[in-house]
């Protein structure tokens, strides 16, 4: 039996969580990171250190800030009129939150999954996939259509639509329309792709599909899935993080913190006494 | 995987800010264009009218002079005929309008309601110059020969239907008016209507009231107020027909109890005399006219807004 | 037990009561119907009117010439059907582009507050009796350049389309579902960028379905091109002139005193009349194919 990965719980952050393993590289880098939605404080000083080409998982019941800490990773929560934060957040060294940093550019590295597909309903499969560069300004045919070919395959549709490129976006099975969401994150060369409970509206076999897919994404790029589906969690993920009203409570390696978590709150809720 | 993946970054530099914040202001700009209306509305006509008020000051509501020729103005004769006929066309739209919509509502089969309710957005589509065409050609004939002929047999020991009959008269400028204004009191009293909660139905019914006793029981005391905020609303419509009520009100600027008398409106001499208007000081007449039709409408709507409101948010009023 | 049966007794009604309540219920709905009735009559009677008289008077001359001087038989109203085109087509670029963007700020960027604020001043802007724009646009356009114009004309049409355009943009916009909103944002697209090709593109249907309706209400509108546009006999040569329109033509005919005149203006009313109809039927088409799917 490989020698466990020791881990450090934290009820309250008195320090960063550290990888035990120093080779590996560090996406996110977060300290002492709070976030107000007016005058309700949604997450309170986390401190994690999230791996590159990776599978992280986040999982907590609901209203734990899970989504909220997702979406403070791409700067979408600024969407809420009224969102506050501070410390410091940082992907590959580099400080999201500084002030001459524009979203927009934080976005096209971060990318985004969301829980029920949203394929642009006016424009084509071949459109939706194209949309985030065409806006861009990527004019290049040769180009968009290399990149075409690639974020389809890496989203396991290229062979499935490849024929029917201009048919609506919407006229896709539900399954389909999420790696077809996938397939248009992956177009702008994003270094992270965030999912938030990608699975959660689709079908069994739908799912698994997307979990292959997400073992396949973990090669070229980091991501980080929120879900509610421990058996998901276990499944996918390399790491986890357990969050409980608003801190993160535990953060390891999935196996020991599925099978030997050392907070009695983690140990509650995997084993699903709560949530 | 045998797929080209371009490493190298293709993206260019990000879209600089500004273009977001131009944007923005420009749409801040255009939705700003409506308090910018209503100041200008207001000011243009305050200007227009400024001669006008400077010289006649508070006479001129008070007055039911209007000779142009000698330069007397006074508003009295076309406030009266405005209110007249604005009353007349809320006392016959009113009911009717209420009565159509609990026909729709409580009565119509379900294949029936869509047909009908199409027939009277259509009516709401006709211009108010077809309307007045139609006026002169059929309506006005029809209530000189039969219509007023009849009121004046039945009622005419009151004021009201006293005095000659010439056809072109309030009471049809009233009556053309409830016509047009019958479309937004239907379709606002239905929308109230329906937001009647049906356990309010429910419970007179289970009280063992007759469908119509359930109706005015539960349904109409609760609907009460917004039935009365439509009611204002057709009044603001009512106040600012134009064409319809020029074509067959006769166009006299006189003050007369009987509603068979011509009579004219704020609108309508304004619409018959503007182009026509030799002196400045007629036309500064005409503006502080104009002023009063406004600051009466405005008033007008906002309460009316203002109560529908307040029955909540879900009635749609244009 | 017998005295809990006599309490109920006194208290039910009598066979006599409960008739006359059936009777009275029954009268109201009779009532009712015939209110019905009442209302819908005048619609058949007008389009009634607007076919026996104005379908007799419509042929090729009506399309394609002037009218003849006073009381002369015979011409058209070729220039007031162009005319209330061009006025449209005035009244549009006025009122489309700042309708719409109002739209836009009030769905996708003003504050709850501001939202209420605008949206009340529009719905006050609606109110305004019609002859008042046109008063508005003597005062801004006829007065300072001495003269009446196409321009006045479409510029008071113009006034009146903006905050019946803003409320129905707005009304479409807010149903545009916010995930396309954050998916496209997630992409990194800036933010105007998500509004125009995404946002205003989802509910394109709506916005022109909004714009018709508004056009269609305007192209009716008589007041406020009495004093603005004015009404030419002739063909306006330039938008600086006074040009003619079928509203206009129709009112003029309407109250003179010539025959023949009068069945121009039934045939005018039913030309109008179509046009307004033909814009409804659109919208009416438009907005049902979304909910096919």
């Amino acid at each position: 039996m490989p020698p466990q990965t020791p881990t450090r719980s934290t009820p309250d952050s008195s320090g960063p969580i550290n990888l035990a393993s120093s080779q590996e590289e560090i996406a996110f880098d977060i300290k002492g990171f709070n976030l107000w939605y007016g005058a309700h404080q949604a997450l309170h000083e986390i401190d994690i250190q999230i791996p590159a080409r990776k599978v992280t998982a986040i999982i907590g019941p609901s209203g734990c800030g899970k989504s909220t800490f997702l979406r403070a990773l791409n700067r979408l929560h600024e969407l809420t009129p009224g969102t506050r934060l501070n410390g410091n957040l940082r992907l590959f060294g580099d400080d999201l939150y500084s002030a001459h940093v524009e979203p927009a550019v934080v976005r096209r590295r971060v990318g985004m999954v969301f829980q029920k597909s949203n394929p642009f309903p006016t424009l084509s499969i071949g459109e939706n996939v194209l949309v985030g560069l065409r806006l861009n300004g990527i004019r290049d045919s040769s180009v968009l259509q290399e990149r075409l070919e690639y974020s389809l395959r890496m989203a396991a549709l290229w062979d499935e639509v490849k024929d029917v490129l201009k048919r609506p976006g919407v006229s896709l099975s539900g399954g389909q329309q999420q790696r077809l969401c996938i397939a248009r994150a992956l177009a702008v060369q994003p270094e992270v792709l965030l999912m938030d409970e990608p699975c959660s509206a689709l079908d069994p076999i739908a799912t698994a599909k997307i979990e292959e897919l997400i073992q396949v994404l973990r090669s070229k790029y980091t991501v980080v899935i929120v879900t509610h589906n421990m058996q998901q969690a276990s499944r996918c993920s390399d790491r986890t993080a357990f969050f409980y009203l608003g801190r993160l409570i535990e953060y390891g390696e999935t196996r020991s913190l599925f099978m030997n978590p050392s907070n009695p709150q983690t140990e509650a809720y995997v084993s699903g006494r709560f949530g | 995987m045998s797929v080209i993946d371009p490493a190298a970054p293709i993206m260019p530099a990000p879209t600089p800010r500004w273009q977001d914040s131009s944007f923005k202001w420009l749409a801040w700009g255009a939705a700003m264009m409506v308090v910018v209306l209503i100041v200008l509305v207001g000011w243009e006509l305050y200007h227009g009218a400024h001669l006008a008020i400077a010289r006649y000051g508070i006479k001129f509501f008070g007055s039911t002079d209007w000779d142009p020729v000698n330069e007397q103005f006074g508003a009295l004769p076309f406030i009266f005929g405005t209110l007249v006929s604005s009353l007349v066309a809320l006392i016959v739209a009113v009911p009717l309008g209420v009565a159509t919509a609990l026909f729709l509502t409580d009565l119509a089969p379900i294949k029936l309601r869509q047909p009908i309710v199409t027939v009277i957005e259509l009516l709401a589509a006709v211009p108010s110059v077809i309307f007045g065409l139609w006026g002169i050609f059929f309506l006005i004939p029809w209530l000189r020969e039969h219509l007023f002929v009849w009121l004046k047999h039945t009622l005419g020991f009151l004021p009201l239907f006293k005095g000659p009959i010439y056809g072109v008269s309030m009471l049809a400028a009233g009556l053309i008016v409830a016509i047009m204004i019958l479309p937004i009191i239907t379709s606002i009293s239905r929308e109230i209507l329906r937001s009647v909660p049906g356990l309010q139905r429910e419970a007179a019914y289970a009280l063992g009231a007759t469908r119509w006793e359930v109706t005015k029981i539960a349904v109409l005391s609760y609907a009460r107020r917004g039935i009365f905020g439509a009611a204002i609303l057709g009044l603001g419509r009512a106040l600012g027909e134009t064409m319809a009520v020029t074509m067959v009100i006769g166009n006299r600027p006189e003050i007369s109890a009987s509603l068979f008398a011509p009579g004219y409106t704020l609108a309508s001499v304004i619409a018959n005399e503007f182009a026509e208007a030799t002196s400045d000081i007629y036309l500064n007449a005409l503006f502080e006219l104009g002023l009063v039709l406004l600051a009466v409408t405005v008033l007008i709507n906002i309460i009316a807004q203002l109560m529908l409101r307040a029955m909540g948010g879900a009635i749609k009023v244009h | 037990m017998a005295e809990i049966l006599a309490v109920h007794s006194t208290f039910a009604p009598t066979a006599a009561q409960q008739a006359w309540r059936r009777w009275y219920s029954r009268g109201v709905s009779v009532l009712l119907s015939l209110c019905a009735l009442l209302v819908m009559a005048p619609l058949f009677l007008v389009v009634w009117f607007l076919i026996s008289k104005g379908a007799s008077a419509l042929d090729w001359n009506f399309f394609t010439q002037l009218p003849k001087p006073s009381g002369e038989p015979g011409g058209g109203m070729a220039n007031a059907i162009v005319g209330t085109f061009v006025l449209l087509g005035m009244a549009g670029i006025i009122g489309v582009p700042l309708g719409v963007m109002g739209g836009v700020y009030l769905a996708e960027y003003a504050s709850p507050r501001m939202n209420r604020f605008i949206r009340f001043s529009a719905d006050v802007l609606n109110g305004v009796p019609s002859i008042v724009w046109g008063m508005v646009a003597y005062a801004m356009l006829v007065v300072p350049f001495k003269g009446y114009s196409a321009y006045a004309g479409g510029v008071a049409l113009g006034l009146m389309m903006i905050p019946l355009v803003i409320r129905t943009t707005e009304e479409v916009l807010v149903l545009v579902p916010q995930s396309y909103r954050e998916a496209a944002l997630a992409l990194g697209i800036s933010q105007w960028k998500v509004i125009v090709i995404i946002v205003l593109r989802t509910a394109l249907a709506g916005i022109i379905t909004g714009v018709l309706v508004a056009l269609a209400r305007v192209a009716g509108e008589t007041a406020p091109l009495l004093f603005t546009a004015l009404g030419n006999n002739f063909w306006a040569h330039s938008l600086s002139q006074p040009i003619s329109a079928m509203p206009l033509q129709i009112f003029n005919y309407a109250i003179s005193p010539y025959e023949d005149w009068h069945r121009q203006a039934w045939a005018g009313a039913l030309v109008l009349m179509a046009i307004i109809l033909t814009l409804n039927l659109v919208v009416r088409f438009m907005s049902r194919d979304r909910t096919r799917r």
